[in-house]
């Protein structure tokens, strides 16, 4: 068992011509992934290391089943791009693509509202499934099969636990970076019930960072539902107020979403909060009794 | 990216909301000329910087002499302002905005900006205008009002109606109703269309003859939306920024200067930020935010080894990649051949894990480089604050 994404999901990449879309596809197809199609409106009948590129999504979808999307689109495109996927019966869509407007976004959000289909991202480096589906930009060598389920606002971040989780022997289930931008498809309280339902993973990684208020809405939740022990770090408790701290969601305004606040409310939820990202691994060995 | 209150009110009367009759000034003689043409009985000439609190630091004068204009435009022209945004260093002041008074009847609080939580347009008023909302909030958080605007259809007229009521306009001025709801979709309009990240009018007046206006303004605008926006681009001033992180936005470098002593570089905006937490828990402070993004080449490091010794502040570099995509022996030569450009004058540590971590480490290692490899974050932090010595 996993969450989200495993050996079964077939993925389309949007954005499969361009260099990181080629690039990227390629590596998740070499870790196993089932990349069936791509999509560069205008270069239907292409292929990119086998697979075979469409013109729109409809058409991929049509032709080789895909249910999962993953796109490299420029910011300027992106919003549609997401859109069209949603709108070709895409169930699930991981959104790599960095610096879409914020406004694009409201709109977006609010067009997936209330339909079935789940955005991941966007800015985020996307979802892997250890040894079943790498489905993003994440080096696939440095994940270890193993019990803690991974969700993160930020990718180098995330590899760097990832690193001591699989060093330490933990490794993991599936890693969600769910990205760091301010409006975006999928929260910690949508990861964290997927992770606390599924057998395999015995613990959680919470990793959040300044900004915003979704680390104490998952604190709330964990609260309340969550058993599985849950280890986090908040990265930016040295962060100026008012400044963006290159995340377009990182930023601490009015005084709010600073990195000590939402420590404190998820350790009053029961959450292991530490204050060394170099020792969210061991926190992990001990919370787990090894 | 922020813009002046001048520029600001410019996109207000733009977009239909009230503003009153103004215009920048940038020397003594525009000031007379202009106070000529605005023949009116106050004048009011405020300092133009990207920070509040302007009057109180004494960056904003009114007079109903027209004579007394030119100096107060000489007085504040090249001064530097020290309000509770700009820091001890405070701003200089390059140009002015000079306008007509008005007759206030009642000061208002307004703005419009994405709410995280819900992800729509969320109008923000208030009756205590000309406070700082964030006190407000607060103090009195029944005082704050927030009407959300669903971005499927945008702005509504109940949607105007329902901050309006809830204010009271009724019983404060309900001449005023129409023209604020009104207003408030101009103003979504501005914010849809622009690519705004917060519209702010503090404090939006009544005015005596039952009129509105904006008497301040506030607009900032998304970073990621700048692109669609050629108009909003030229409005950006250099002055109000830092030269280093200037220097930093042409090398596509994310960049924000900080006041402690260790510089680091880093790939990925939460490794960069967690580092920082790491120097500070280690004893010391950091001296920047510096993420060289997920495609850091030679040049890149070479760029920000610059900028990173350009600060004085700088006693110690701290370099952390986590490879990934970008492989760690492609950084370590990067390094090497920054290192061999750009003299690094302090103590350097770098710290390499991930893809090809191993080849990277040897490589500094045999470079005849004057610096410390090491390959856990701890480990490193704790290296570079014992070279540079913990913060004061």
């Amino acid at each position: 068992m996993s969450i989200l994404v495993n050996k079964n999901t077939r993925v389309v990449v949007q954005g499969i011509t361009g260099k990181e879309g080629s690039f990227h596809a390629t590596q998740c197809k070499a870790y196993g992934t089932k990349v069936v199609a791509g999509v560069t409106p205008g270069k239907a009948g292409q292929e990119v290391e086998g697979i075979p590129v469409f013109n729109t999504v409809a058409d991929a979808v049509k032709k080789t089943e895909c249910d999962t999307s993953l796109i490299f689109v420029p910011p300027p495109f992106c919003a549609d791009a997401i859109l069209e996927a949603a709108d070709a019966g895409v169930k699930l869509i991981i959104c790599i693509t960095e610096g879409i407007p914020v406004n694009d976004m409201v709109k977006v959000k609010r067009a997936l509202r209330g339909r079935d289909v789940r955005l991941v991202g966007p800015n985020c480096p996307g979802v892997i499934t250890v040894d079943e589906a790498k489905i993003g930009i994440m080096p696939g060598f440095i994940h270890k099969k193993g019990v803690v389920g991974v969700v993160s606002r930020s990718g180098t971040l995330t590899y760097e636990a990832v690193h001591q989780l699989s060093t330490l022997g933990l490794g993991e289930t599936t890693c969600v970076g769910i990205g760091g931008d301010p409006v975006n498809g999928t929260g910690f309280v949508d990861v964290l019930p997927l992770f606390e339902k599924d057998p395999e993973t015995q613990a959680i990684v919470m990793i959040g960072e300044i900004g915003g208020d979704a680390e104490e809405k998952a604190a709330e939740f964990i609260k309340k539902n969550v058993k599985k022990p849950v280890i986090s770090f908040i990265a930016g408790i040295t962060a100026p107020p008012g400044r963006r701290m290159g995340h377009a969601g990182a930023i601490i305004s009015g005084g709010k979403g600073t990195a000590a606040e939402k420590m404190k409310t998820l350790e009053a939820a029961g959450v292991k909060v530490v204050k060394n990202p170099a020792e969210i691994g061991a926190a992990v060995k001990q919370a787990l009794g090894r | 990216m922020n813009v002046h209150e001048f520029q600001a009110k410019s996109l207000f009367a733009q977009f239909g909301v009230p503003v009153p009759r103004g215009k920048e000034i940038t020397s003594p003689e525009d000031a007379t000329a202009w106070a000529n043409e605005l023949n009116t009985p106050v004048f009011v000439v405020k300092a133009q910087i990207h920070a509040g609190g302007r009057g109180k630091a004494g960056g904003v004068k009114i007079t109903k002499d027209k004579g007394a204009v030119a100096g107060f435009a000489k007085e504040l022209i090249g001064k530097t302002l020290v309000t509770h945004q700009t820091g001890p260093k405070g701003r200089q002041v390059h140009r002015l905005l000079m306008e007509e008074g008005a007759n206030i009847a009642k000061e208002l609080y307004l703005s419009i900006l994405v709410d995280r939580d819900t992800g729509w347009p969320t109008f923000i008023a208030s009756t205590e205008g000309g406070m700082e909302i964030e006190e407000v909030a607060a103090h009195t958080p029944e005082k704050i009002i927030k009407e959300a605007i669903d971005p499927a259809v945008g702005f509504q007229g109940h949607n105007g109606r329902n901050v309006a009521f809830a204010l009271g306009l009724q019983n404060i001025e309900p001449a005023a109703i129409n023209p604020f709801v009104k207003m408030l979709g101009n103003l979504y309009r501005l914010f849809m269309e622009k690519d705004a990240a917060l519209v702010e009018i503090n404090p939006l007046i009544i005015t005596k003859e039952k009129g509105l206006i904006a008497l301040d303004g506030k607009v900032s605008f998304d970073d990621n939306g700048l692109f669609k926006h050629e108009d909003v681009q030229k409005m950006r001033d250099l002055n109000e920024e830092d030269p280093l992180e200037i220097e930093a936005t042409a090398n596509n470098l994310n960049y924000v200067k900080l006041d402690g002593n260790i510089g680091c570089m880093v790939n990925g905006a939460g490794l960069a930020m967690a580092t920082m937490d790491v120097i500070k828990l280690a004893g010391s402070e950091p001296a920047n935010f510096l993420d060289v993004g997920g495609g850091a080449t030679k040049e890149t490091v070479a760029a920000g080894f610059r900028i990173l010794l350009k600060d004085p502040n700088v006693k110690g570099i701290f370099i952390n990649i986590f490879g990934g995509i970008v492989r760690c022996e492609r950084i370590a030569h990067g390094v090497i051949e920054a290192a061999k450009e750009v003299k690094i004058t302090v103590p350097l540590v770098v710290r390499l894990q991930g893809t090809n971590a191993e080849e990277g480490r040897k490589l500094l290692a045999e470079s005849g480089l004057k610096l410390d490899v090491a390959d856990d974050l701890w480990e490193a932090a704790q290296k570079i604050v014992k070279l540079t010595g913990k913060a004061a």
